[in-house]
C-alpha cells in the first residue's frame, strides 16, 4: 500500500517531467503541421547551458537564463531557418528539424566532450523532505513536481484566459483569418516555437541533475515523447497531459512490481513446459514485467493508433 | 640446372628477408575500438592510454630488439563486430601484426574468428589479438584460440574475486542484483547468484532482475524496490548512463550499504557521482590507482596528467599489455614471427607497477593477476578522476584472483 502511494509520486514526477516536453511539441505541431524532431534536443541544450551557468552563478540562476537562451536560440531558428524552409512543404520542414537534432548532438559533444556531467542539484534541495515507509522522497523531486505543476496552470492560464491565448489558438486553426484580421501570425508562430522550446529547456535544465547530463540524453527522451503526443492527440494540450502522466505511472509502475510472463500465462490456462530450455517459446515464459516496462509506452502507441488514430484526446487523424 | 634454381630461389629469399628487415622498424599495434558513437569517450581515452604506454614503456627506452619503435595505429569499429572485421583487414594491410581491442566481447568474438582463419590462410603475415578489456568468459574458455591473449580478468573471475569479499564481510545478509538485459548482464547475474550460493549459503539474494539495456530513462522506480526489499548490498554490471543512473537513484532513495560494480569509475561517471557516491560506490579492478602502488605507478601517472590533463588512467591493465607485449618480443628477438612471440607471452610473468604479479595462463591466455576493491571517495586521492577530486582507493585484495580457476579452453597451436 505504502509502495503504491511512493510509486504514484514518482509517476507523477516523471509524467509532469515528460508533460513539460509534449506540451510544447503538441503546440509546434499544430502550429507547424509537421513534428519538430530536434524538441528533446532543447531539452539537452537547457541542462547543458544551466550545467556550465551553474558553474558560475549557481543552480538558480542557470534556473533563470538558460531557458531564456534556449528559448531565443529556438525563436531564432524558427526565424531564420524553418521559415525559409516552410515554403517549400512539409518534407523539407521534417529533415531540417532532423537534421537539427544531429547537429545540436554533434555540437555539445564537440564543446562539453562525451562524458557524464557533473552536474547535480543545489546544496539546499539536497535533503530527504519525508519518508513513506523507508523510502526517501528527495526534496529535490517534490521542487520538480511544483515547477512542473507551475508551468502547466500558467500555460493554460496563458492560453484560455488571456488575449495573447486566444490569439494564438486563432493562428493555431484558422492563421489566414487571423492574420486578415491584423494580426502578424508569422510573430505568433516565432513566439510558439520559442517558448516551446524554451518549455523543453526548463525540462531539462531541472532533469538534468536527476537523469544525467551527457550526449544520449536527447535520443534517450525524444522518442518517448513522440509517444506521448501521439497517445494524447496531436495538437491537444489535454491529451498531452493525460498522456504523459499515463506513461509515467505506467512506466513506474511496471518496473516495481515483479510480475512474472509465467504467473500470467498460467492464469488464463496455459501449462508451463517442463523443461524450459528446450521450449522455442522459453523468451516469453521467462519475461517479467520490470524486463519490459519501458517499451510498455509503445505498445500503448500501437494500440491507440489501430482503435483511436487521432489519439486520446486529439481532432485530427495522424 | 637445379643448383641455378636453388641459388635464385635462395637469392629472392634473401632480397625479401632484407626488404622486410628494411621496413620493419616500427612495431606496428592497430587499436581498433570506438572512436565515435556512445563510446567514444571510452575507446579515445583508452588509445590516449595505449600512444602513451608505448611512449613512456618502450620508445623513450629506445624501443625494442634493435631500436625498433612501438607504433599505434588507431581504427574505428563503431563498437560493431562488422565494423571490426572491416578495420582488421585494413589494419593487416598496414602492416600491423599486433591487434588491440577492448570494447564489448561482439567484437572480440568477430575479431578472434576472423584472425583464427587469417592466420591460417596466410602464415607469413600473421597477427596476435591482444585483448585488453572485453571479458566474455566464452574468450579464454570454449572460444579460446592461440592467436587471442586476454589481459584483464573475466567477468567470471572477476566476480569469483568479488564474492569472496562479500562473503568475508558478516554484516551482508542479503544481497540484489540488477543488470542490463543482454549476454553480459545475464552472465554476471548468473555468476553473482552461483559463488554466493557456494561461499554463504545463508545469504539471500532478495533480487535478482535485468532491465532494458540503455532504455530506462528513470531508475527511481527499481531503486524504490531495493531499498523495499531490504538488501544489504547490490551487485552490478551496468556501465555508461545505466551504472550513473542506477546508482544515483539507489543512493537517493536513501540505501547506504555497498553497491559492487565493475564499471564505476572514470568517463564522467566519477565526477557525475561526486559527495553523494561517497563510500557507497565500489569498484572491482584489476589495478591498484590510490594509494599508488609502486613509485614508478606514480611516476607513470603524473607523467600521463602533464600529457593528458583531462585524461584517466582508468585501465592500467593497458601499460601492462604494452610492456609485457615489448618483453615478449625481446624474448623472443622478432617482432614479426608472432608464433615465436606468443610462445614467449605464454606463461609469461611479469611484475606491474600497479602492484601485481601477473601470469599468462598457458593453457587460455587468461592473464591472472591480483584483483582489487576499491571505494569511491574523496580521502586520500593522490589522483583523481575527471578532475573531480574523487577518485578510487583501495580496500581490499585478493591476491591471484581466479588462479586455480578451470578452464574448457581446448587449444590448438600451430605446428
Amino acid at each position: 500500500m505504502d509502495l503504491i502511494l511512493v510509486n504514484l509520486i514518482d509517476g507523477l514526477v516523471t509524467g509532469l517531467l515528460l508533460f513539460m516536453l509534449s506540451a510544447g511539441l503538441t503546440l509546434i505541431f499544430s502550429m507547424m503541421g509537421v513534428l519538430n524532431f530536434a524538441h528533446a534536443s532543447f531539452y539537452m541544450l537547457g541542462a547543458y547551458f544551466a550545467y556550465q551557468i551553474s558553474l558560475f552563478m549557481g543552480f538558480w540562476m542557470g534556473l533563470l537564463i538558460a531557458p531564456v537562451i534556449v528559448g531565443l536560440a529556438g525563436a531564432g531558428i524558427e526565424r531564420y531557418g524553418l521559415r525559409r524552409v516552410h515554403q517549400y512543404g512539409h518534407v523539407p520542414e521534417l529533415i531540417f528539424t532532423f537534421g537539427l537534432a544531429l547537429l545540436i548532438e554533434e555540437i555539445v559533444q564537440f564543446i562539453w566532450g562525451k562524458n557524464q556531467m557533473p552536474y547535480s542539484p543545489p546544496e539546499i534541495l539536497q535533503f530527504t523532505l519525508f519518508s513513506i515507509a523507508g523510502n526517501a522522497i528527495p526534496a529535490y523531486k517534490i521542487f520538480m513536481l511544483c515547477m512542473s505543476m507551475g508551468i502547466f496552470i500558467a500555460l493554460l492560464y496563458v492560453l484560455t484566459r488571456t488575449r495573447v491565448g486566444m490569439v494564438i489558438q486563432a493562428a493555431l486553426s484558422y492563421p489566414k483569418t487571423v492574420e486578415a484580421l491584423g494580426h502578424n501570425v508569422p510573430l505568433v508562430f516565432m513566439g510558439v516555437f520559442g517558448v516551446g522550446t524554451a518549455l523543453a529547456g526548463v525540462a531539462g535544465v531541472i532533469a538534468g541533475p536527476v537523469l544525467g547530463t551527457f550526449p544520449g540524453m536527447a535520443f534517450l527522451l525524444g522518442s518517448i515523447v513522440f509517444v506521448t503526443i501521439v497517445i494524447g492527440g496531436l495538437g491537444s494540450l489535454w491529451g498531452a497531459l493525460v498522456a504523459s502522466l499515463l506513461i509515467g505511472w505506467i512506466t513506474t509502475f511496471a518496473a516495481s512490481y515483479n510480475v512474472a510472463m509465467a504467473d500470467i500465462l498460467v492464469a488464463v490456462g496455459f501449462e508451463k513446459p517442463a523443461d524450459l530450455s528446450e521450449s522455442a517459446l522459453r523468451d516469453l515464459w521467462s519475461l517479467t514485467l520490470p524486463q519490459i516496462g519501458p517499451i510498455l509506452p509503445y505498445l500503448l502507441m500501437v494500440l491507440i493508433l489501430v482503435f483511436r488514430p487521432y489519439g486520446l484526446f486529439g481532432k485530427r487523424d495522424v | 640446372m637445379g643448383n641455378t634454381t636453388s641459388f635464385g630461389v635462395t637469392a629472392v629469399l634473401a632480397l625479401s628477408v632484407s626488404a622486410t628487415a628494411a621496413f620493419a622498424d616500427n612495431v606496428k599495434i592497430a587499436f581498433i575500438d570506438p572512436l565515435s558513437g556512445p563510446f567514444a569517450s571510452t575507446g579515445t581515452n583508452g588509445l590516449h592510454q595505449f600512444e602513451f604506454a608505448a611512449e613512456a614503456l618502450v620508445n623513450d627506452k629506445g624501443g625494442v630488439l634493435d631500436g625498433d619503435m612501438f607504433e599505434i595505429l588507431a581504427f574505428d569499429n563503431k563498437t560493431s563486430p562488422k565494423e571490426s572485421l572491416i578495420q582488421l583487414q585494413v589494419a593487416i594491410d598496414q602492416g600491423a601484426r599486433y591487434i588491440v581491442q577492448g570494447n564489448g566481447s561482439g567484437p572480440a568474438h568477430a575479431l578472434t574468428d576472423a584472425i583464427k582463419k587469417h592466420n591460417k590462410r596466410n602464415p607469413d603475415s600473421q597477427v596476435l589479438f591482444l585483448n585488453y578489456a572485453a571479458v566474455d568468459p566464452a574468450l579464454t574458455n570454449e572460444k579460446c584460440s592461440f592467436w587471442h591473449f586476454r589481459f584483464d580478468a573475466n567477468a567470471d573471475i572477476k566476480m569469483d574475486a568479488l564474492t569472496d569479499v562479500i562473503a568475508a564481510n558478516e554484516d551482508v545478509q542479503k544481497v540484489y542484483v540488477i543488470g542490463q538485459d543482454y549476454s553480459f548482464g545475464k552472465s554476471v547475474a548468473e555468476a553473482a547468484v552461483a559463488n554466493l550460493a557456494e561461499k554463504r549459503p545463508d545469504i539471500e539474494i532478495v533480487g535478482n532482475e535485468l532491465h532494458p539495456i540503455g532504455k530506462v530513462k528513470d531508475f527511481t522506480p527499481y531503486a524504490r524496490k531495493i531499498v523495499a526489499a531490504e538488501t544489504d548490498a547490490v551487485i552490478t554490471g551496468n556501465w555508461g548512463s545505466d551504472m550513473l543512473g542506477l546508482g544515483k537513484a539507489i543512493i537517493e532513495n536513501g540505501f547506504t550499504g555497498p553497491i559492487y560494480t565493475y564499471y564505476a569509475a572514470g568517463s564522467g561517471i566519477t565526477g557525475a557521482f561526486g559527495e553523494t557516491g561517497k563510500g557507497t560506490i565500489r569498484l572491482i579492478a584489476e589495478g591498484q590507482i590510490n594509494p599508488p602502488a609502486t613509485d614508478e605507478a606514480t611516476a607513470y601517472y603524473e607523467a600521463f596528467r602533464a600529457k593528458y590533463p583531462e585524461g584517466n588512467i582508468d585501465q592500467p591493465r593497458i601499460s601492462n599489455v604494452i610492456a609485457m607485449l615489448a618483453a615478449a618480443i625481446e624474448e623472443a628477438g622478432t617482432a614479426t614471427d608472432v608464433v615465436a612471440v606468443a610462445n614467449a607471452l605464454e606463461g609469461a610473468e611479469f611484475d606491474s607497477m600497479w602492484g601485481s604479479k601477473i601470469i599468462m595462463r598457458p593453457n587460455d591466455h587468461q592473464a591472472i593477476q591480483n584483483m582489487h576493491i576499491a571505494v569511491h571517495t574523496d580521502d586520500g586521492i593522490t589522483f583523481d578522476y575527471d578532475n573531480s577530486g574523487f577518485g578510487v582507493v583501495t580496500e581490499s585484495e585478493i591476491e591471484m584472483a581466479g588462479m586455480d580457476s578451470t578452464s574448457t579452453c581446448d587449444m590448438k597451436r600451430p605446428k
